[in-house]
């Protein structure tokens, strides 16, 4: 009996431990092994080396993936942070209807990335959404055809994320800005500090947790992007706007590559892992630190 | 007491015990009205025969979790009875030893298919090297057609074209007129339906077979195929600049509606003019893209896997049965737009263009002409076929030259072998 209760949290823990370390971790690595194979249309076990790699980086198509993997995370990291905090700190004023506007600028998050690329597909096409809006009304030289310009495209999906993304990190950072201490914040004008400078010295460095969950989410959003690609711009025109995950779900399911599939999902997970494990490690050292 | 719980044991085993009649459980794409209609035909002939039919239709024309289930399933050893799977695929498939023992060879041989299925045909349907049917057709859809607006045609004084120069002068004269000569969805499989029609056309034969059934590099990266990506560079200036992204059958709607002139596309959207009441000749026109006597077809079929359980084969047996069935070929087909792969369906009830290309098929296949459509998957491997359209779509999508998109294409296909 005694036993029992002792080894109760455990027992109870134990049967989700198990299908988690199976089918999280497990997968990775037979991931990692079927990288290592020449499977085609379905797995096989025979390992054949790191061939898949050095296909997988002679493919122009993974290039132009990872390229704009790189501009789409850096601009839609930048530009959500920017957009949250803007937004956040004019709420923080102590508005009226503040609770309004906050389900305002939250209500993107409660759209999926489908209804999102879908909306913005119309919106952005020449022929119906915005640029056709301008002509009609008298501007006939407006253009504005990144959609269907390659090169361009990618941004429309910088744009379709911002929108959808900045309202959820305006409320973490909202919810940041509420714990700081009145106190400090009072300290401060006494001491004769202007708002800009209160916020920028002050406030913001002391949200620096804030700004990694912010950063974590937002990567790992940005990486694991497909749905959004999708519904918008199905990584064309050509493959002008291809992400890793699409090539990879292409690769798996319309090409028969399970192999090169593998093998561009684990470089997918290195850069993941390459992000977030840093930031484990350092919060859990601090939390370390703390006892 | 005793009696009863031994009663009740004995009657749960009956059900497992008897013959529960044929079983099957079908994936497939079908679920368009027109499609799904004559689907049913399938369904209910199946059910009249004492058939148990467990659908699996997969919406849209993705069907990325459909895949990500039915190789799930495979490698669990569950495949469904039959999948909708055609070309190379299906030998593919038999490689990775997951068709074999071939139930239906049987019903095959007993109906004679060699006999019903043209010999091009039927080799897309065997697998083992060609000694066992393992997959059944249902249709058989022409690629390189052109679809054009009646109206639009006749008042500008244009005819059908029957070479490419004859296209592009009938394309410069509808374009001086602000009409849009060229409806076309820029996706990578539709861009790759157009350079496959326009390689037969200027290539010839010979030379769509050398590129893309042999996927010869020399000739994929020779002086004809940097003519085939100057005329998709000419064809794309045809284009309006909504076109990327486009669905096939929204473009099909702008000839109907008379603001673009011509379509490339497959038989598949002559369906979406006779939804919309049209028919050939009075409102809209059909014929094949200009070639030498070429003809790209694309097998829709259905592949049946390695399954375990009597009801489960006889459920294979009775579905491959009844899909080469004669009623279910011609209502199929009629709805679907294409034609019967069965060479014994009388064609009388089929409209104009589906008459024209079953002569055209017969002629084709006499002067060498009839060839299997690589945009749709009747030949390569997919990785080779992808990587080809990779470089087609990019190509149009862009302004990379003709030199540079040939460089590219061999290096593509040398990298994906």
């Amino acid at each position: 009996m005694f036993w029992l209760k002792r080894n109760l949290p455990r027992l109870v823990i134990a049967p989700s431990f198990g299908v988690l370390a199976w089918f999280v971790y497990g997968f990775i690595l037979w991931t990692i092994y079927i990288s290592f194979t020449k499977s085609k249309l379905l797995p096989q076990y025979k390992f054949w080396g790191i061939d898949q790699y050095f296909r997988l980086w002679s493919m122009d198509r993974w290039h132009v993936a990872v390229e704009n993997l790189f501009i789409f995370t850096i601009l839609f990291l930048i530009l959500c942070i920017f957009i949250g905090i803007v937004l956040a700190i004019l709420l923080d004023q102590k508005i009226r209807a503040e609770g309004f506007l906050r389900t305002i600028y939250l209500y993107p998050m409660a759209l999926s990335f489908i209804v999102t690329g879908t909306a913005w597909k119309w919106i952005l096409n020449p022929t119906l959404g915005i640029e056709k809006f301008a002509r009609d009304i008298g501007f006939e030289t407006f253009t504005f055809d990144w959609l269907t310009t390659p090169g361009m495209s990618i941004y429309t999906i910088v744009i379709a994320g911002v929108w959808q993304s900045s309202g959820f990190i305006m409320a973490i950072f909202l919810a940041g800005l509420r714990s700081v201490d009145d106190e400090i914040i009072k300290a401060a004008k006494i001491d004769g500090a202007n708002l800009v400078s209160i916020y920028t010295k002050i406030i913001l460095p002391m949200m620096r947790p804030v700004f990694m969950s912010a950063i974590v989410i937002l990567v790992h959003l940005a990486i694991k992007s497909y749905d959004l690609v999708i519904a918008l711009t199905a990584g064309g025109p050509g493959i002008s706007s291809d992400m890793p995950a699409v090539f990879m779900t292409q690769m798996a399911f319309h090409r028969s590559e399970i192999g090169l599939a593998s093998a561009s999902a684990i470089m997918m997970f290195l850069t993941v892992s390459a992000i977030v494990v840093p930031y484990l490690y350092s919060e859990l050292k601090r939390e370390d630190e703390r006892k | 007491m005793k009696k009863i719980i031994i009663a009740i044991l004995a009657m749960s085993l009956v059900p497992s015990l008897s013959y529960a009649g044929p079983k099957a459980e079908v994936l497939h794409w079908w679920t368009s009205g027109g499609e799904a209609k004559a689907l049913k035909v399938l369904k209910d002939d199946f059910a009249a025969k004492g058939g148990e039919w467990l659908d699996m239709p997969v919406a849209g024309g993705g069907g990325d979790a459909a895949m990500q289930t039915l190789k799930a399933r495979i490698v669990a050893n569950d495949a469904p009875a039959a999948a909708q799977i055609k070309g190379p695929t299906i030998q593919a498939y038999d490689r990775e030893g997951v068709v074999a023992p071939y139930n239906i060879d049987a019903v095959a041989k007993a109906e004679g298919w060699d006999k019903l299925l043209s010999k091009q045909v039927a080799s897309h349907m065997k697998c083992d090297d060609g000694k066992a049917y393992c997959a059944a057709p249902v249709n058989i859809h022409r690629i390189d057609w052109f679809w054009a607006n009646k109206k639009v045609l006749d008042s500008n004084g244009i005819k059908m074209p029957t070479s490419w120069a004859e296209f592009n002068a009938a394309a410069d004269k509808l374009q001086a007129k602000g009409i849009i000569p060229l409806a076309h969805g820029s996706q990578p499989w539709q861009d790759a339906t157009v350079f496959e029609a326009v390689a037969l056309g200027i290539g010839g034969n010979d030379f769509y077979r050398k590129a893309f059934v042999d996927a010869d590099v020399a000739t994929l990266s020779g002086s004809t195929m940097k003519k085939v990506f100057d005329q998709m560079r000419k064809l794309k200036s045809y284009t309006d600049e909504g076109s990327p992204g486009r669905d096939w059958n929204v473009a099909t709607a702008m000839v109907m509606e008379g603001k673009a002139a011509f379509q490339l596309m497959g038989d598949w959207a002559k369906g979406e003019f006779a939804a919309a009441g049209l028919k050939p000749d009075v409102d809209y026109y059909c014929a094949s893209t200009p070639s030498d006597n070429g003809y790209l077809y694309n097998v829709d079929s259905f592949i049946f896997y390695k399954v375990k359980g009597s009801d489960k084969v006889e459920g294979q047996k009775l579905l491959a049965s009844l899909m080469m069935g004669k009623n279910f070929q011609k209502v199929f087909n009629i709805y679907k737009g294409s034609i019967p792969a069965r060479l014994d369906v009388s064609m009388d009830d089929f409209d104009k263009c589906a008459k024209k290309s079953n002569s055209d098929l017969n002629t084709a296949a006499k002067k060498g002409g009839l060839l299997p459509s690589f945009a749709h998957g009747m030949t390569l491997e997919l990785g080779v076929k992808g990587a080809i359209q990779d470089v087609v779509t990019e190509h149009f999508n862009s302004n990379m030259s003709s030199d540079d998109a040939v460089k590219k294409l061999a290096s593509a296909v040398k990298a994906a072998i």
